[in-house]
């Protein structure tokens, strides 16, 4: 049994791991990408083989605040030569923070063919496995995109103030400072992005970064991350549960969590997150 | 206002001319090679680290310190926890190169948006953040000698 099988995950599947990655550096049907939260690292060296996707250029509508549509994701898939059929594993920096982003992206377009490399960049690079600053170009593919489906796995404000309504789980996975609204007064230092500090009425603070061994990046096992969860925060498996932190970033890290390690069935992410709640004009907010 | 120092200022002209994102994103990587030069050293600072040193909102963890220089001035000292933070240590790297030593004034003039003629403006909103607090808190630091004398 490997190592990510042992730790008794829902969907171990989900995770591959750098040994897996290695022996499939030049599998046709496999696809690598990068997704990282600095946005030096790929250039300075990447899994080789290994395509950039960024969340900013390549993920975000350039004008609304929302994703990209079906036809750029289309344009997107078709640059890095990803086909509807290809399998894609995401790793990144920060402990595949920016990797499940990605991640919950491709899974709006109904591109659920992926797994996350447990450890990411960092266990990758421990491991003195190569890097290169080569940039590899593929065959473009034909994709056709579903058109994006935000009902399942994405939450809007009026979804949390339902959710809210309904005395509805709610996981605040940014850092204990940002949950309090402490760092939105420090002054002469940049603000968070927000009018009002605080978190969302009745949501539990889980700093997301909980979820990985911080030595390696690899998740925590199933027994560990149930202690955090469920046994600390009082989550049940058939909750219906919202994650947000600032942009959505950090929260599709635990969405991932929930979803796939644990095996919860109904998590969403609410990507407007503090940036919106904490400035729209009348919302409830705690401290 | 005082203008932003004169090696600062070459260092936003030379960026300013950058053809594309890649070519900058090569020069900000040569730039963070030399970050060795611009670490703490022990006999200033330890880990764990004080906490009024730490850089806000920067999920590099990257922290700086202003050690007074005999004529007045300040040189820059940082540390960046996360091994993966290349743009924290670049953004320190720039800071000490052309900030250290320079006249007070100029150092309490540098915009926090100098970040955006760096790393470009496509960067995302939080490595943004984390980027200008490494600037602010270097600005921050000349604005406090300033005012104390």
């Amino acid at each position: 049994m490997s190592d990510i099988a042992s730790r008794g995950y829902a969907h171990p599947d989900k995770l591959v791991s750098t040994d897996w990655v290695a022996a499939h550096l030049d599998d046709p049907n496999v696809r690598i990408v990068e997704s990282n939260e600095d946005p030096l690292l790929y250039a300075s060296g990447h899994i080789p083989g290994a395509v950039q996707i960024d969340w900013v250029s390549d993920l975000n509508d350039p004008l609304r605040r929302d994703y990209l549509d079906a036809p750029r994701f289309e344009q997107l898939m078709s640059r890095v030569g990803i086909a509807p059929e290809t399998l894609v594993v995401f790793y990144g920096d920060k402990n595949n923070w920016w990797a499940c982003y990605a991640l919950w992206v491709f899974q709006l377009f109904g591109h659920t063919n992926t797994r996350v490399m447990d450890g990411g960049r960092l266990k990758w690079e421990q491991e003195g496995r190569p890097l290169t600053r080569e940039v590899p170009t593929y065959p473009p593919t034909v994709y056709k995109a579903q058109p994006r489906n935000d009902s399942v796995i994405r939450a809007f404000r009026d979804d949390v103030m339902r959710h809210i309504n309904a005395n509805k789980p709610l996981v605040d996975v940014r850092s204990p400072a940002e949950y309090t609204g402490e760092k939105l007064h420090m002054e002469g230092y940049p603000n968070e992005g927000a009018l009002r500090g605080g978190h969302i009425p009745g949501a539990k603070n889980v700093p997301w970064g909980r979820a990985v061994n911080p030595h390696d990046g690899t998740f925590k096992t199933a027994e560990e991350l149930r202690a955090i969860y469920e046994q600390e925060q009082g989550l049940k498996p058939d909750d219906d549960v919202i994650a947000y932190c600032r942009i959505g970033e950090r929260s599709s890290h635990t969405w991932f969590v929930l979803s796939y390690l644990l095996g919860y069935p109904n998590v969403r992410n609410y990507d407007g997150s503090w940036t919106e709640w904490g400035n729209l004009v009348g919302v409830p907010i705690e401290k | 206002m005082s203008a932003v120092p004169p090696r600062l200022q070459a260092v936003l002209d030379d960026f300013a001319l950058m053809p594309d994102r890649n070519a900058r994103a090569e020069y900000l990587i040569e730039i963070a090679d030399r970050f060795d030069a611009v670490r703490v050293p022990p006999e200033v600072a330890q880990r764990p680290y004080d906490e009024r040193h730490r850089v806000p909102a920067c999920e590099s963890e990257a922290f700086v310190w202003a050690l007074d220089n005999p004529d007045g001035t300040l040189t820059f000292r940082f540390d960046v926890l996360n091994p993966q933070g290349l743009s924290a240590m670049a953004m320190a790297v720039v800071l000490d190169e052309t900030c250290s030593g320079a006249p007070l004034e100029q150092v309490a003039s540098v915009p926090a948006d100098i970040v955006f003629t760096l790393f470009g403006k496509e960067i995302s909103m939080g490595k943004g953040q984390g980027l200008m607090g490494l600037v602010s808190m270097v600005q921050h630091a000349a604005r406090q000698r300033l005012a104390t004398g």
